[in-house]
């Protein structure tokens, strides 16, 4: 009960001092409100707004009725360009498809010779390249059938294809999810290690030492302050931002999506005291931070699946907590699943958590010794 | 206020300065004769370092009329005329020096700033370090000084261009009696042969003050009189310099103070409070303290005197349980120093060099705090914080942050902090170092009365004389070593002279037979410090842009890296992780799609539809599942990305032509995921369906169709790898130069190295473009580095041209750093730095440059970030080359947009960067 009483005082005491931080304020809300907005809206990897250029060469009514058929949100309105610019302008990047319509297209189809039309994808966007064909190449044929007139053959077996959980495909959900979760990551880390590297800067951690305090109590009074201040604001962001202002439905309940969340920030703070404790100074953490969080960023499933990593990186992003929240944040939030299923990701995470913790606590008093 | 009756070297007249609402000089009009000794006496906090800084056109002057050597500071022109024949020495140990670099790289360092031929720079450095005894010590990085060599070589570097006008910022706080001694004689020896040039120095030890030759005493921004120490003394009546300001002070301000009397020690308990018994710790090769033993007893006042460096806190450290001992033990009341035994913590407080307060916390809230942490209830935090805000006399500050308060004040909370808990022992590191008199004085009857009434053992460190007489018993350390302890009173006596201070260099002469007595064989020399030989330095290049000043910061910028690789280390280390990290892990590639079906028709056609899909290398098979119940169960879940579902009557529809519907299943949690998976779906389906009809004809035939050519370009087996690759890299290049690049400016912001480009003739464009040359350099390494793993671990082949990419690589160098330049210029912490060179940077970089999304279906914020950030014009460069095999007239474009982002950023940089202080 003293300890615990101990571990509270002093965690008030931090979020004084993050209540009064300015700088950290403007950054803490700039990242939860356009932070999270404008990386949900880009993200993914679906054919959203593609760039299109068409090379008419043809001229008749059919590559005009191509034209007007490609249209948002999955294209821009395509640009018609010459032949000849279309390498130069694919090499700038300007256009992700060119879609070439040989001279005679529609006649040669008319009379019944079949033709050809040739669709160029800028395959360095791997994805977005070979969806975008796909879609293009059904896009024409139905054009095709509808100029012919060609009445629709019935198929025999019709695929009935129906996505669970997330049925228009809308990258804005997901996205809102994995940018929520990347702002969370950054902040609490950088709150946590940063605070950690101030007393040791100002000298107060010697103050604290010499206290009846143990080091787990310091730690764990960052923690549960920091993870605070960072939970009220992920909570804030998910009703407002992400629920309200971009109309994003969550399937399954908030408590549990929160309970996870507390979960996650204190592995997530653990790290970040973890790297508070092995760098020496701001410099050095800064760089450490940006080592740990790209990784924890980009191989948390979030921006490539997890199931296409090779298999010696799998066993390495199973380390990342990240990993583990958007699992189970995508079970909660889209397939509105409950505690039986996610909870033995709770259990990794609490599990990772308390290893970095303890690995950090091993190392504190000896940094301490170091730096003195 | 009497004039000085010759000529002066300044003028000032009604100057004011504020920082927000604190006012730091309210008003002040003084005139500073030339060619005299010229002492700015006053306490901490009361403006001096401020008129200082202004005199020397280091800070910007806010009201009032600064005129130095003939001419208004306020004037720019005049400003870099007379910058070089003004020397300034700010305030702090060290303060201008770079810990990182020997003391001959520091020399070196100011020499070239003043355009200093290599020959003449030799020439001076072995003049300056001869006369000063710094000469052995050449190679030692500034930081490992100690305190009075600090002090001898920031002098060295100020004199290196024979100053007419040297301005010393309290040049001898801190630094123990013998140096100082030392320090003074050597500006007397300067004089003696530069009679013309003019010395103003600043000081809170009274004592020193009747050494120069005219007195200035200040006090809340105000000049309280001048003249010559002589006619201070006559005019106020009292005895020495220290009674003389008292008397000088407004009323009430000296009103609280009287001498401070100590009833005399008696010796109680038999145990004694602390015991050290041969306390030794090396850190590496190195002994900071060595083999020192002594006791203390209970209520005893302990002083702790020495220079600086000399083990002081390192002891106090391994007494209170921060350090452990190497060698030897500690026990306080009896029982040895343990750092987790909690009930002796009780019974100690300690405070830090540093005062250990929390800047953000209240005067109030940093007591409560503290007595929450002793776990004392709340009833009694109240009544012990009242009770110390009344006796420390805090009332007026309770609910002002610690940060805010006056120096005197905020030291008064730092003792008031550590005594909440009523401990029995209380270890002070050097607690009134820059404190007033008064102060001093007022913070002494509070130990005494711990000490006398209320039994406390008080441990204290000190490089007062008078603050030693005060203590029961003190203890002289040198070089790791207890040289001796005893009462003040029997040590005088032991030498045979008349003060402590006498005794105390007697002591340290013997013992430091080393440096001390090579400075002090040396200082007749001092005569040789100066010199009349202007001859070497063109003053009108000063004024230019020069490229020699320029390579100055460069090459002094990239030996502060070199000594502190632990920085590179991570940066290229970390960028090499990283690149393999993600290029390996961040494949789009979807594959091993996991896939379960629920067969309700059991046929052998279902059975061969079904097969398709088994035998198609993106699908893994999971166990087929019984009902549409357990698929949709199972789908929730999360194992399974596809459940298909086949209905009965499946394989007669098929053979009959009666239309069957099939329903795919597919997670869409991840929305470009379930894009591709829906596209194998199909793709599988139709292959079947095809295969079926060409073994099960149909009557109907098919119809005319368009055959789609399809042209994957630059990457036709679409491997993510092959993008991927080039990628990386260049959004790690921006990342790790751009931070490393964003501490330099910070961090000598807040170290105050600052001071020397505000005093040099140091242009703003030498300084900000030297200081980012290293980085470029350390971001090609980083390049060449990175690009060499591309295409030799990814095996992804360079197709384009080698030229764009390394030119490219270059103009983002410059981009990146430009970029971290900025950033640092605008911060003024390290912290703040870093920070916002990072998180600033995160976002554009990898979500709005092209890594995932490509720049081209960017819309609105989106678009415009990624447009004025140059990773999206590198990435286009690096992919281009890499996959597109572009040339690099293809790349022109993107080449000539990246390379005004440096212009841009470094002009918003010279723009913000100012060549003084506010």
């Amino acid at each position: 009960m003293r300890w615990l009483s101990t571990v509270f005082w002093l965690g008030t005491k931090e979020l004084r001092s993050v209540l009064r931080d300015t700088v950290m304020a403007i950054f803490i809300l700039w990242s939860f409100t356009l932070g999270v907005s404008m990386k949900a809206q880009s993200s993914g990897e679906t054919v959203n707004n593609a760039s299109v250029a068409i090379v008419d060469q043809d001229r008749s009514a059919l590559s005009a009725r191509i034209d007007t058929a490609l249209y948002p949100p999955y294209f821009q309105m395509p640009d018609h360009i010459a032949v000849s610019d279309m390498d130069t302008l694919m090499d700038e990047g300007a256009y992700m498809f060119v879609i070439v319509i040989p001279p005679r297209f529609a006649a040669d189809l008319i009379a019944g010779r079949g033709a050809a039309v040739q669709v160029n994808a800028d395959a360095t966007a791997v994805s977005q390249a070979s969806l975008g064909v796909g879609y293009i190449q059904s896009i024409i044929n139905e054009e095709v059938a509808r100029y012919l007139d060609a009445p629709d053959q019935p198929a025999v077996v019709d695929l009935v294809l129906r996505r669970s959980f997330n049925e228009a495909g809308i990258a804005a959900w997901f996205g809102s999810l994995v940018s929520l979760l990347d702002q969370l990551t950054m902040l609490v880390i950088i709150l946590t290690g940063a605070a950690l590297l101030r007393e040791r800067e100002h000298g107060t951690i010697e103050h604290l030492m010499v206290m009846p305090l143990s080091s787990l109590q310091i730690a764990m009074a960052k923690i549960w302050a920091n993870g605070l201040v960072i939970l009220v604001c992920f909570s804030a962001s998910l009703v407002l931002i992400v629920q309200a202002w971009m109309e994003v439905p969550v399937a399954g309940s908030l408590g549990l999506l929160g309970l996870g969340t507390v979960i996650y920030l204190f592995a997530a703070s653990a790290i970040g005291v973890f790297l508070g404790t092995v760098a020496r100074s701001m410099a050095q953490f800064a760089l450490l931070m940006i080592i740990t969080i790209f990784p924890m960023q980009m191989l948390s499933g979030g921006m490539s699946p997890v199931q296409s990593q090779p298999d010696f990186i799998q066993p390495f992003s199973w380390l990342l907590p990240s990993r583990h929240y958007i699992e189970f944040g995508q079970a909660i939030a889209f397939r509105g699943a409950g505690f039986d299923v996610v909870w033995p990701e709770f259990l990794v995470i609490a599990g990772l958590g308390t290893i970095f913790l303890a690995a950090s606590l091993l190392l504190f008093r000896r940094s301490l010794s170091a730096g003195g | 206020m009497a004039g000085s009756g010759g000529p002066s070297v300044a003028l000032i007249r009604d100057l004011r300065h504020s920082y927000g609402a604190a006012v730091a000089l309210d008003g002040l009009s003084v005139e500073i004769p030339a060619g005299r000794m010229v002492g700015l006496l006053g306490p901490d906090g009361v403006g001096k370092s401020t008129l200082l800084g202004l005199i020397a056109g280091a800070r910007i002057l806010q009201s009032g009329e600064v005129h130095v050597m003939g001419g208004d500071m306020a004037d720019r022109r005049h400003r870099e005329r007379t910058g070089p024949r003004i020397a300034f020495m700010p305030q702090g140990l060290g303060k201008n020096l770079y810990a990182e670099l020997s003391v001959f790289e520091n020399l070196e360092f100011f020499g070239q700033l003043f355009g200093q031929s290599r020959a003449e720079r030799r020439a001076r450095i072995d003049r300056l370090t001869a006369a000063t005894g710094l000469n052995p010590f050449l190679g030692r990085p500034a930081g490992k000084l100690s305190g009075g060599m600090k002090q001898k070589l920031g002098l060295c570097c100020a004199l290196i261009h024979d100053p007419d006008f040297l301005i010393l910022d309290e040049p001898t706080t801190g630094v123990d009696p013998l140096s100082r001694r030392q320090f003074w004689e050597l500006i007397d020896g300067i004089r003696a042969v530069r009679p013309s040039m003019s010395v103003l120095v600043s000081t809170a030890y009274m004592d020193e003050a009747g050494e120069f030759d005219w007195l200035i005493a200040m006090n809340a921004g105000q000049v309280l009189d001048s003249g010559t120490p002589e006619a201070l003394l006559a005019r106020t009546g009292a005895p020495d310099m220290e009674a003389a300001f008292v008397a000088l002070l407004p009323r009430e301000q000296s009103a609280g103070h009287r001498e401070v009397e100590i009833p005399p020690f008696v010796p109680g308990q038999s145990t004694p409070a602390i015991v050290a018994r041969g306390l030794t710790k090396r850190f590496g090769d190195f002994t900071a303290v060595s083999d020192v033993s002594f006791e203390i007893e209970p209520g005893e006042i302990f002083g702790f005197l020495g220079s600086n460096g000399c083990g002081k806190t390192t002891t106090m450290k391994m007494l209170t349980g921060l350090l452990s001992p190497s060698d030897g033990a500690a026990e306080v009341f009896g029982k040895p120093v343990d750092a987790r035994n909690m009930a002796v913590r009780h019974r100690v407080g300690f405070m830090s060099q540093s005062f250990s307060l929390y800047g953000e916390l209240t005067v109030r809230e940093n007591l409560s705090l503290h007595g929450r942490l002793f776990h004392l209830g709340a009833a009694q935090i109240a009544a012990r914080t009242d009770a110390l805000i009344a006796q420390f006399g805090l009332a007026e500050y309770v609910d002002a942050r610690a940060a805010s308060l006056p120096l005197g004040i905020r030291q008064r909370l730092s003792l008031a902090v550590p005594i909440v808990h009523e401990p029995e022992i209380l270890i002070l590191d050097e607690p009134t170092s820059g404190v007033d008199p008064v102060a001093r004085d007022q913070f002494w009857e509070l130990l005494i009365d711990l000490s006398r009434n209320q039994g406390v053992t008080i441990f204290i460190s000190t490089h007062f004389m008078s603050e030693a007489m005060r203590c029961d018993r003190i203890s002289f350390m040198h070089a790791g070593q207890v040289m001796v302890y005893d009462t003040p009173a029997a040590l005088v006596e032991a030498k045979g002279v008349d003060t402590l201070e006498e005794a105390f260099i007697l002591y340290m002469e013997e013992a430091g037979a080393g440096d001390a007595a090579v400075e002090g064989a040396r200082m007749a020399d001092g005569a040789r410090i100066a010199t009349d030989d202007q001859s070497g330095t063109d003053k009108g290049a000063l004024l230019r842009f020069s490229v020699s000043r320029m390579l100055a910061y460069t090459f002094r910028e990239l030996t502060e890296v070199r000594r502190d690789p632990v920085r590179l280390v991570f940066a290229f280390a970390g960028s090499v992780i990283l690149l393999l990290i993600m290029a390996f892990g961040m494949n789009q590639d979807v594959d091993e799609v996991t896939f379960a079906a629920v067969d309700l028709d059991q046929t052998p056609e279902s059975r061969s539809y079904l097969a398709s899909y088994y035998g198609s290398l993106y699908f893994t098979e999971a166990p087929p599942l019984a009902t549409p119940q357990a698929l949709t169960r199972r789908m929730q879940e999360g194992g399974l990305s596809v459940g298909l579902e086949i209905p009965s009557g499946f394989g007669r529809g098929l053979r009959q032509g009666n239309p069957v519907e099939v329903l795919a299943q597919i997670d869409g949690a991840n929305p470009s995921r379930a894009a591709t998976i829906e596209s194998y779906v199909s793709g599988v389906h139709n292959t079947f369906l095809r295969d079926w009809r060409t073994e099960n004809p149909a009557p109907l035939a098919a119809p005319a169709s368009v055959t789609q050519e399809t042209r994957m370009v630059y990457n036709p087996t679409s491997e993510s790898l092959m993008t991927m690759g080039p990628s990386i890299p260049a959004m790690l290049l921006i990342m790790f130069p751009a931070i490393l690049m964003a501490v330099s400016i910070a961090r000598e912001k807040e170290i105050g190295t600052i001071t020397n480009f505000y005093v040099t003739p140091t242009r703003r464009a030498e300084f900000l473009l030297g200081k980012q040359l290293p980085y470029v350099a350390i971001a090609m390494i980083n390049f060449a580095m990175l690009y060499a793993l591309v295409v030799l671990v990814l095996q992804v082949p360079l197709q384009g041209s080698l030229l764009a990419l390394v030119i490219g690589g270059l103009l983002y160098a410059f981009a990146a750093t430009g970029y971290g330049l900025l950033i640092s210029t605008l911060t003024k912490s390290q912290v703040t730095a870093v920070f916002a060179a990072a998180i600033l940077s995160m976002l554009p970089t990898m979500s709005f440059s092209g890594l995932i999304q490509p720049v081209s279906t960017l819309e609105g914020g989106a678009r415009v970030m990624g447009l004025f950030w140059p990773t999206s014009y590198f990435m286009q460069i690096s992919v281009g080359t890499f996959t597109k095999g572009l040339s690099l007239g293809d790349l022109r474009n993107d080449l000539i947009l990246l390379a005004a982002f440096f212009p841009v950023f470094f002009g918003l940089g010279l723009a913000v960067l100012k060549k003084q202080e506010k």
